[in-house]
């Protein structure tokens, strides 16, 4: 048989009739259409698509027509070797062809699978790759159209190549080869006489993010040596130095001075607030005897992942990641990276955990935004678009379901977007008879590398990130997860944790080998690797960059030399790439060979101690928050609730949430979204954790970026309060709640670009201490948390820098799942209270960012303390049998949540505000903590006013309407329907 | 038909991007079947004898090898090659399998659904339907209503009369295509579509969002002439407590079917 190793392209089409008995145009082809109408305004007069392969591998004429007949669908699709015919329209015209394919080197998971099926289906291991690619067929447009067609919905330049024809076509089977045959050498920077103009040049130059400090801390360690650095001793060292990797911000010594002028000096934010009262909380669990000889802290701070006792069986494991700037260069690269690298965070606890659940929310500029943008930015509604699309393909191909999203809009995010993803795992307490939240890592072992090979994709992920956005933004620094390779890399790896052939793993994610064997190393003392045995995608990349790279799908294993066969053997038979690296020693020292050649020599305690602290000057006092606009007049309240509902942020979210998987494991309890129609987001969702058993998760978060305009300290209490709130509300227990925290912050460093670091760094001061105060005062420990500290971006020399940013995801527990509790009123007659503060808070409420004026009077936030008391009244009463359904008010105020709980049942409620002192209006749209909403059956009714200091504000009735009185005048009379209306707008523009 | 410790053995076959074990394993433990997990990769090295002291075979649903050229081709195209005739002489033998979701798209690109014309001892059927993006385009994950066709062979829901039950539909590429008329036409005389989406009234339908796919005639799952094999998009298996179900919490909940449809299958399965 003759084999040719000649490019052989592939071109495959929907079959006419599989359009038989559906719709004339196929799916992927109208979902084209609407982005193509309502992105840009371009309309097609028809439009067809087409897969494209290119495979690169030997093979004879007729394997090839084998391989053919192997991807093509032979009911529902028709495809040839070589190029289909591009049909005229029936008027003659022809199709613009539009190609998309990958650049060298950018992940293709489709070339992946295509190569598989080949083997496969030829029988016999193969050489080569094969590559996938995309066509769009265009009829009735001009050229600079289709042009446009193609820059702003069909591809991205920073990962695909586009080829734009008209009949007939070339042959096009470039097929996209990375790397070059020859490794780079090994450079040596000299570093050691260097001045200082010289030594911030090699850090800018190189994407180093190091600082004249840090550069000279270098330069001095390397004159001790003798010798100067390697260029992968410099990079390790900048890629763990880096503020991503390290938290420089949260360590340094800041000198600070708070509103009154007091100036006091902050040993660190992160020692001093977030480890504080994580201690205080144990602190006082233990006095309290709250947790018995069991404590509820199990793992914090130092792992991957936080880890609370859950049952005597399993513990529970969260983390909460950012993937913001990534998101901004390719949105569905960036943000499908998001969740599969947390994914790997909280599997990487221990020595492994099971994947549970997802979270995600997204903080992104207007989708509605009509504004110039500068080039090199993408318009919000594409990144959202994009993100969106990234982590549902990254959660549902994992096979994990998502249980909490939220969206945020504002201008401030349209430079760079916030993309908040999160994993919760639950951990058998042991496995293999060993505890599984330690990582008992002796010398010895072997450093292990297990799941995808190294490319250059990534590079500089850790310290890019510690920079603002920009237009030189590299390409490289975008990575594309596979997800599929990932799930057989876990479904492999927690065999091997369960057969006990795992000492300790971790992920490898920003900084890549650097950072996680750099940091298992310090479990014994030391690591030696040889690079040069690493799996590569392609020749040619240079021992730093191996070293470095952040491609995806990747952990590090330590493997105990006696289980090393076993281990190896188990990946070969899962098809997960396992190699060995090198092993873990007590030298004290991280060394890295490439082959016989010694490239890093770096002794653990400069690596992980060395940087230099730095020293920041931070202050902070009220300034008064701008309104949006100059209007004074008040909307009705009827059009003000039916304005808020419809707005980016609040209307139905629906049209996205449903692509996600939130049923896989079969395990839900309280849905995402619920209701009659299912199109309410859950106050908190909850979900069993194991099959068989009763006792679950209540997952929930606080986020008011617009409360941190206002005062940054406020934002933390409302983020902790809001979180808590929500999930007893849904049944949680108050005594078994941690959080998470995750800051995103524009740079607070003063400098030439950024005049106002020190006010920025006084906001992060402002919100640790209300961080502080709002977790000891609820007894809620952080376990985990992550800071982002660069979220600005600079395009044309404008600036523009988020609103800062905190984040608390909060994990409840409840004992038996079949108590929770929703919002939902399900009986007329049933009795509405409103539990909490009556006022508005004097914050930028959503009302004011909507029609430009404060819906009413303002009040002083509640103090922590004082918010604890009602969630510990709330709890009384709930934990009594006297609450049907609850609900929290949050953004949007009490008409928000009053309109959720109508939507969500197609029950009425008649609410009357004569018993509650503050105007109406302050009442309705006033966003201020603590506010609970219950529903209380009629015979309780009287027990629960008695019990609690909570007012009577309403029935609920059988008329499907929201009415909302005030002594005797109607400020609102709403059926559900024109509700329903005002909230789907959004939606319904989606077609 | 062999069996362990009095209950019928249940090979779930895992891997390359499957998900659904877990739910899966459980509602066959709740049906009073005895599961056996094993990876696609030990059942292709052992050979087709793992079969041998097997009742029942369940493909889950996922994303087996992403479902990156089409759904379920890649894994079908393995399996076909590797375990295709030793899965037809399974069911000759009277066998039991079925494919959800991910495992229907599997079964039907394998030619093992719905296997039209084809004759015990035969060889395996070629793919005569398939199952193509949605109407809508994107994964959808919402519940739906399935009626069962009380005329249906399908071994599954044959003692369930005409019942309608709900459990959540998550797919992105569930669209029955037949090709022509006549297949369509050919399955629904003989029964071969037990399960169809049915409206608020309980009719069938090709409208989204009660079809999610706009499948024709409401056709949500195909069986073979024998009823041994049966595929379908929606996941009857995670609906295994009542708190599954998305009106629960106001009490208008319904009985699991996860642990119902299993156990119907598994009763035929015991009596082969």
């Amino acid at each position: 048989m003759e084999s040719q190793r000649t490019v052989r392209r592939i071109e495959i089409e929907t079959h006419p009739r599989a359009r038989f008995d559906g719709r004339a145009v196929d799916p992927t082809a109208r979902d084209l259409l609407d982005k193509m109408r309502n992105w840009v305004g371009i309309v097609p007069r028809r439009i067809a698509t087409r897969k494209v392969y290119l495979l690169d591998i030997a093979m004879s004429d007729a394997e090839a027509q084998r391989v053919l007949e192997a991807l093509v669908d032979p009911v529902g699709e028709r495809g040839c070797l070589g190029r289909l015919d591009d049909r005229a329209d029936d008027d003659g015209t022809l199709p613009w062809v539009v190609t998309v394919h990958f650049l060298p080197g950018v992940t293709d998971v489709v070339g992946r699978t295509v190569r598989r099926v080949v083997s496969d289906e030829l029988g016999r291991p193969i050489e080569g790759a094969a590559a996938s690619g995309r066509q769009v067929l265009l009829w009735g447009l001009e050229r600079e159209d289709v042009e446009r067609v193609a820059r702003e919905v069909l591809y991205n330049p920073l990962i695909e190549r586009v080829r734009i024809e008209r009949p007939p076509r070339s042959d096009d089977v470039e097929f996209p080869r990375a790397g070059v045959p020859q490794t780079p050498p090994v450079r040596t920077v000299p570093l050691r006489d260097a001045d200082d103009e010289t030594l911030l040049s090699i850090s800018r130059k190189g994407m180093l993010a190091l600082s004249l400090a840090e550069m000279r801390a270098i330069a001095a360690h390397f004159r001790a040596c003798g010798r100067d650095p390697t260029d992968a001793e410099l990079e390790c060292l900048a890629q763990t130095w880096s503020e991503h990797c390290k938290h420089k911000i949260f360590s340094a010594r800041i000198d600070y001075t708070g509103p009154d002028g007091e100036r006091r000096i902050v040993d660190g934010l992160f020692k001093t607030f977030i480890r504080a009262a994580t201690d205080e909380v144990a602190r006082n669990r233990a006095a309290a005897g709250i947790d018995g000889g069991a404590p509820f802290l199990v793992s914090v701070f130092h792992d991957n992942a936080g880890v609370v006792r859950f049952t005597e069986r399993d513990h529970l494991v969260y983390k909460v990641e950012t993937h913001n700037s990534p998101s901004a260069l390719d949105p569905y690269g960036g943000a499908l990276t998001g969740i599969v690298g947390v994914n790997r965070d909280s599997f990487g606890t221990g020595i492994g955990a099971d994947l549970l659940a997802n979270v995600w929310g997204y903080c992104f500029g207007p989708p509605d935004y009509a504004g110039r943008l500068p080039e090199g930015l993408m318009h919000p509604r594409r990144i959202r678009d994009g993100v969106h699309h990234g982590v549902i393909d990254g959660g549902n191909h994992s096979g994990i379901p998502y249980m909490r999203g939220w969206e945020i809009f504002d201008p401030c995010y349209a430079g760079k977007p916030l993309v908040f993803c999160g994993t919760v795992a639950v951990m058998p307490v042991e496995s293999a008879g060993r505890p599984t939240h330690e990582k008992p890592v002796s010398v010895g072992d072997f450093v292990v590398m297990v799941g995808g090979r190294i490319g250059k994709d990534g590079i500089h992920g850790a310290t890019f990130s510690s920079l603002e956005l920009s237009a030189e933004a590299p390409v490289r620094a975008v990575q594309l997860g596979d997800p599929i390779v990932q799930k057989m890399m876990f479904d492999a790896l927690t065999e091997a944790r369960d057969l006990g052939l795992v000492s300790g793993l971790t992920d490898n994610g920003a900084g890549g080998l650097s950072s996680s064997v750099g940091e298992m190393a310090e479990l014994t003392g030391g690591a030696r690797i040889d690079l040069a045995r690493a799996p590569l995608k392609y020749p040619g990349l240079a021992p730093w960059e191996i070293l470095v790279s952040e491609a995806q799908e990747r952990m590090t294993v330590a493997v105990p030399p006696d289980r090393i066969d076993a281990f190896l053997d188990l990946c070969a038979r899962r098809e997960v790439e396992a190699t060995v690296l090198g092993t873990f020693t007590d030298t004290g020292r991280f060394e890295v060979f490439y082959g016989d050649a010694q490239v890093v020599d770096l002794p653990l305690e400069f690596l992980h101690d060395g940087v230099p602290r730095m020293e920041l000057s931070a202050e902070w006092s009220p300034r008064a928050v701008t309104p949006t606009s100059n209007r004074v007049s008040h909307p009705s309240v009827a059009d003000a609730l039916l304005g808020l509902l419809a707005r980016p942020g609040f209307a139905s979210l629906e049209h996205y949430a449903r692509h996600y998987d939130h049923e896989v494991k079969g395990l839900s309890v309280v849905k995402p979204l619920l209701g009659v129609r299912g199109d309410v987001p859950a106050t908190a969702t909850v979900m069993r954790a194991r099959h068989g058993r009763d006792e679950g998760v209540v997952l929930a978060e606080g986020v008011h970026p617009f409360y941190g305009a206002f005062d940054p300290k406020v934002m933390a209490h409302a983020a902790v309060e809001e979180g808590v709130r929500r999930v007893l509300c849904a049944g949680a227990r108050i005594d078994r709640i941690a959080a998470l925290d995750n800051f995103c912050w524009p740079d607070p460093i003063a400098s030439e670009k950024t005049p106002d670091g020190r006010f920025k760094l006084g906001q992060l001061v402002r919100c640790c201490e209300g961080l502080y105060e709002a977790c000891v005062a609820f007894g809620v420990p952080l376990v985990s948390g992550k800071d982002s500290m660069k979220n600005d971006a600079v395009f044309e020399g404008v600036k523009i820098s988020i609103l800062p940013t905190l984040l608390v995801s909060v994990l409840g527990q409840m004992d038996d799942v079949r108590r929770a509790i929703t919002l939902r009123p399900s009986r007329p007659g049933d009795v509405l209270f409103l539990l909490g503060p009556p006022d508005a808070a004097p914050v930028l409420t959503e009302y004011e960012r909507a029609f430009g004026v404060p819906p009413g009077d303002t009040a002083p936030p509640p103090s922590p303390e004082t918010c604890r008391s009602w969630a510990r009244a709330f709890v009384d009463v709930r934990d009594r049998g006297w609450v049907r359904a609850a609900h929290a008010a949050g953004r949007g105020g009490l008409a928000v949540a009053l309109a959720h709980m109508v939507l969500a049942s197609d029950l009425g409620l008649d609410v009357v505000l004569d018993s509650v002192p503050a105007d109406a209006r302050a009442v309705l749209f006033g966003e201020n903590l603590g506010r609970y909403l219950a529903v209380v059956p009629d015979e309780h009714a009287e027990a629960f006013a008695a019990a609690t200091s909570a007012h009577r504000i309403g029935t609920v009735t059988e008329t499907g309407r929201l009415a909302i009185r005030r002594k005797g005048r109607t400020l609102a009379a709403l059926d559900v329907d024109t509700l329903r209306r005002a909230y789907r707008t959004e939606e319904d523009a989606h077609g | 038909m062999a069996e362990t410790t009095g209950r019928p053995r249940v090979l779930v076959p895992t891997g390359y991007g499957l998900n659904c074990e877990a739910e899966t394993i459980y509602a066959v433990e709740r049906a009073g079947g005895c599961p056996v997990a094993m990876h696609i990769s030990d059942w292709v090295h052992r050979g087709p004898s793992v079969l041998d002291d097997v009742a029942m075979v369940v493909f889950i649903g996922g994303f087996s090898f992403g479902d990156h050229i089409a759904s379920g081709r890649a894994l079908a195209h393995l399996l076909r090659a590797r375990m295709g005739d030793a899965l037809a002489r399974f069911v000759d033998e009277g066998g039991i399998v079925l494919g959800i979701c991910n495992g229907f798209q599997t079964l039907v690109k394998m030619g093992l659904l719905p296997a039209l014309g084809r004759t015990a001892g035969g060889p395996l059927a070629t793919q005569q339907v398939t199952l193509t993006a949605n109407e809508r385009l994107g994964y959808r994950d919402a519940w739906v209503r399935l009626r069962v066709d009380p005329a249906s062979p399908c071994v599954f829901t044959r003692d369930l009369g005409d019942l309608v039950f709900s459990c959540p539909a998550r797919h992105g590429e569930g669209r029955l295509v037949f090709g022509e008329h006549a297949t369509y036409e050919a399955l629904s005389a003989a029964g071969q579509i037990p399960v169809r989406y049915v409206d608020a009234d309980g009719h069938p339908t090709e409208h989204w969002p009660d079809n999610p796919n706009g499948s024709r005639g409401g056709a949500a799952g195909l069986c073979d002439a024998t009823g041994r094999i049966f595929g379908l998009m929606p996941h009857p298996e995670a609906f295994a407590y009542p708190e599954n179900h998305p009106h629960w919490d106001v009490g208008a909940g319904e009985e699991p079917i996860a642990a119902r449809l299993l156990g119907a299958g598994l009763t035929h399965a015991r009596s082969s």
